[in-house]
């Protein structure tokens, strides 16, 4: 149902519809960060503020409990460290620049 | 008649001469006839003085612009002759019907036709509504007597449009009661 | 075919149209000389005569938004408006025509403010002639009711999906009331048929997103689609007028030519005027002037092929302009008639008047000057000026 980008008028749908639900979904953002969200596995309590305040959906969670960050949308906003409570004052989730994080090999999906 | 005929309505905002016309014209088009009815739209507030027109034909009637020379003029309200120009473009021969105690002779001399052509009737519509519909609302009374002067639209067909129409706002009594007026009206109007 | 002779006021009419069409949402809000249209309706609903869901918004913009809405998510919507009405929605008015909704909304013509007047003059419409919508003139009550039937199907076709607006005189014929024939509701049921609508929002195993943002890349390909459907609009009105007159015996079509054939001299005109001025021609043709008329119906999409083919034999034509575009030129429908005769072997001369603005009345005397003075300019073969201020205190 995609759109070629080189459709001509004839062969886009009126108005300017979007007739593919969702799409927006492949719409890939996490290019855009500078800093990326790390989790530190020792200091998370699955509270999930983190899944719940991520703009971005871009926090996935599994069974009731903190699972992955989606590295493809994450926009590297930072709401989810900043709301992140920790254990004993240490979060759970890092900014750490985003390059740094890429160049030791640490999961860049 | 396939000549046009025009006519024209003074009264005052309230005494019902935009409701009066719009029947004619009901009671014109039941008839088979073609007829238009307007009002003249302006600031208005209760008791000043308003105009509306009718034209009735036997033949479809395309003309849009403003009546200019009615050859009939209907006053519902007898202090108008004093504040407008009730005579205004109207011919010669002219047919007046005027809502007044005064007789037609009276009305006449008030008017400044003796010794012309014109035609004048009066009737106390003002009474007649009175006395039978229980206030002053002179319109009823007027087309009953207006049907009269014209001749062109039977009592009956006049009766059975202000009935559809009157219902729409009034107890089947009322209605009723403005029937008895417009029968009085048609019985009484002088010339 | 059967229908049903009555009187009724050109508001009544477009009402009892409404009422008959049956639509499932009608947003309203008042203004003089259109209220009596959406009062009379909210009558209907209130009676039970009409089973439409009746949205009483705060403003006119609302008004349309509320339309826009009803529609998108797959309602056959309605409104109603004048002037000042038309021009608070002015931006969503643009929006119903971009998102393709078969909106259909009778217009009763009055001037745009200011200085403040509340009587007839095209402005309002004529404002809104590049908003992409149909525009279908009515001459009087009869026409204002078979417009708004054949807007629907016009609109609702799927090669169009355009808005359409159908105009009528203020207080001209708005409030006066006149015969015409109506059709029997069942009729009208059948003419309108169901509306199937193109996805709709409230299609939740289908969703789509609709109004989405679109940046240089893609923005002109979606107007240009739009500019197509007006294009196809035309056949469409055409075929939609032919299966009128097989229900009706009334036939309409682009524009209306009256004694046009072996006319010398014609005006062109648009709504009520068009009845006086026919009188006029008539009493002319008695004294032997060959006086023709064309009355433009379908004003967008502009059918300038068709017109200049109409007038091209003529020797001159005035066009007579209810509004003025203040362009320092002429008024908006010369613009457009003039501009169709362009490059015409021997085109008419051709001149503009501007009359009846803020209601000013136009009587046969002066329609007959018209018509002197395009004798005239036929005899001398040119004319003195192109414009003419028409019935203004000078």
């Amino acid at each position: 149902m995609s759109v070629p980008k080189d459709a001509g008028w004839k062969d886009v749908p009126i108005a300017g519809r979007i007739l593919e639900p969702g799409s927006a979904a492949k719409y890939e953002t996490g290019g855009w960060r500078t800093y990326r969200p790390q989790h530190v596995p020792e200091n998370c309590i699955h509270c999930l503020f983190c899944w719940l305040y991520c703009p971005d959906m871009a926090v996935i969670a599994k069974d009731g409990k903190f699972s992955e960050i989606n590295y493809r949308a994450c926009k590297g906003c930072g709401v989810c460290a900043q709301v992140c409570p920790g254990k004993r004052g240490n979060k759970a989730l890092v900014m750490v620049l985003d390059e740094v994080a890429a160049a030791s090999g640490n999961d860049a999906k | 008649m396939a000549k046009l005929l025009e006519i024209r309505w003074h009264g005052r905002a309230g005494q019902g001469a935009k409701t009066a016309a719009l029947v004619l014209a009901e009671a014109a088009i039941s008839a088979g006839k073609y007829a238009q009815a307007f009002p003249e739209y302006g600031p208005e507030r209760m008791g000043a003085p308003m105009v509306a027109y009718n034209r009735i034909s036997d033949e479809p009637i395309l003309i849009h612009s403003h009546v200019e020379q009615p050859s009939v003029v209907v006053v519902l309200d007898p202090t108008l002759i004093y504040a407008v120009n009730v005579k205004a473009g109207v011919p010669d021969d002219g047919i007046y019907l005027i809502n007044t105690p005064l007789s037609p002779a009276e009305m006449r001399e008030r008017l400044g036709l003796v010794g012309t052509d014109a035609k004048v009737y009066t009737l106390d519509a003002t009474q007649i509504s009175i006395d039978t519909i229980g206030r002053p609302m002179p319109n009823t009374p007027m087309m009953g007597a207006l049907v009269k002067a014209l001749g062109v639209i039977s009592l009956e067909q006049l009766i059975e449009d202000t009935k559809i129409k009157l219902s729409y706002k009034l107890r089947p009594e009322v209605v009723e009661k403005n029937v008895e007026a417009i029968r009085r009206a048609y019985q009484e109007v002088a010339s | 075919m059967m229908s049903i002779r009555v009187a009724k006021t050109g508001n009544e009419a477009v009402a009892e149209a409404m009422r008959q069409i049956r639509p499932d949402v009608v947003a309203a809000y008042p203004i003089t000389p259109q209220t009596e249209i959406v009062q009379l309706f909210s009558g209907f609903v209130a009676n039970g005569l009409v089973d439409t869901e009746m949205v009483t918004v705060e403003s006119e913009h609302s008004a349309m938004s509320a339309t826009i809405g009803a529609a998108a998510a797959g309602a056959r919507a309605m409104t109603a408006t004048s002037a000042n009405g038309l021009a608070l929605m002015w931006e969503v008015v643009y929006i119903a025509a971009s998102m393709r909704l078969p909106i259909v909304m009778p217009v009763v013509n009055r001037a745009l403010s200011g200085p403040i007047n509340i009587h007839c003059d095209h402005s309002d419409t004529m404002g809104a002639r590049d908003s992409g919508w149909i525009q279908l003139f009515s001459e009087n009550a009869q026409e204002a009711y078979d417009n708004v039937l054949q807007a629907v199907r016009i609109s609702e076709d799927p090669n169009v999906l355009l808005p359409t607006m159908v105009t009528m005189d203020g207080f001209i014929i708005s409030h006066a009331m006149e015969v015409m024939e109506m059709l029997e509701d069942e009729k009208v049921r059948q003419w309108v048929g169901e509306y199937v609508p193109l996805n709709p929002l409230l299609d939740v195993e289908n969703p789509v997103t609709m109004g989405p943002l679109d940046l240089f890349d893609w923005n002109m390909e979606h107007k240009r689609q739009q500019a197509e459907a007006m294009v196809q609009s035309k056949p469409v009105i055409l075929q939609v007028a032919e299966e009128y007159a097989k229900l009706t015996g009334r036939r309409y079509s682009l524009f209306e030519e009256y004694k046009l054939d072996d006319a010398e001299i014609a005006i062109v005109v648009l709504g009520s005027t068009a009845g006086t001025a026919k009188v006029v021609a008539d009493n002319l043709r008695q004294q032997g002037v060959k006086a023709g008329l064309l009355k433009i119906r379908v004003f967008r999409p502009f059918p300038a092929e068709e017109i200049a083919n109409a007038l091209k034999h003529l020797k001159a034509v005035a066009v007579m302009d209810r509004s003025d575009s203040f362009n320092a030129v002429s008024g908006p429908v010369f613009a457009e008639v003039r501009s169709a005769l362009y490059g015409i072997a021997n085109a008419p001369i051709i001149v503009d008047y501007i009359y009846g603005i803020g209601g000013r009345d136009v009587k046969p005397d002066h329609i007959e000057s018209v018509y002197n003075d395009l004798a005239q300019i036929a005899a001398q073969g040119k004319a003195d000026r192109l414009l003419t201020y028409l019935g203004v205190r000078e």
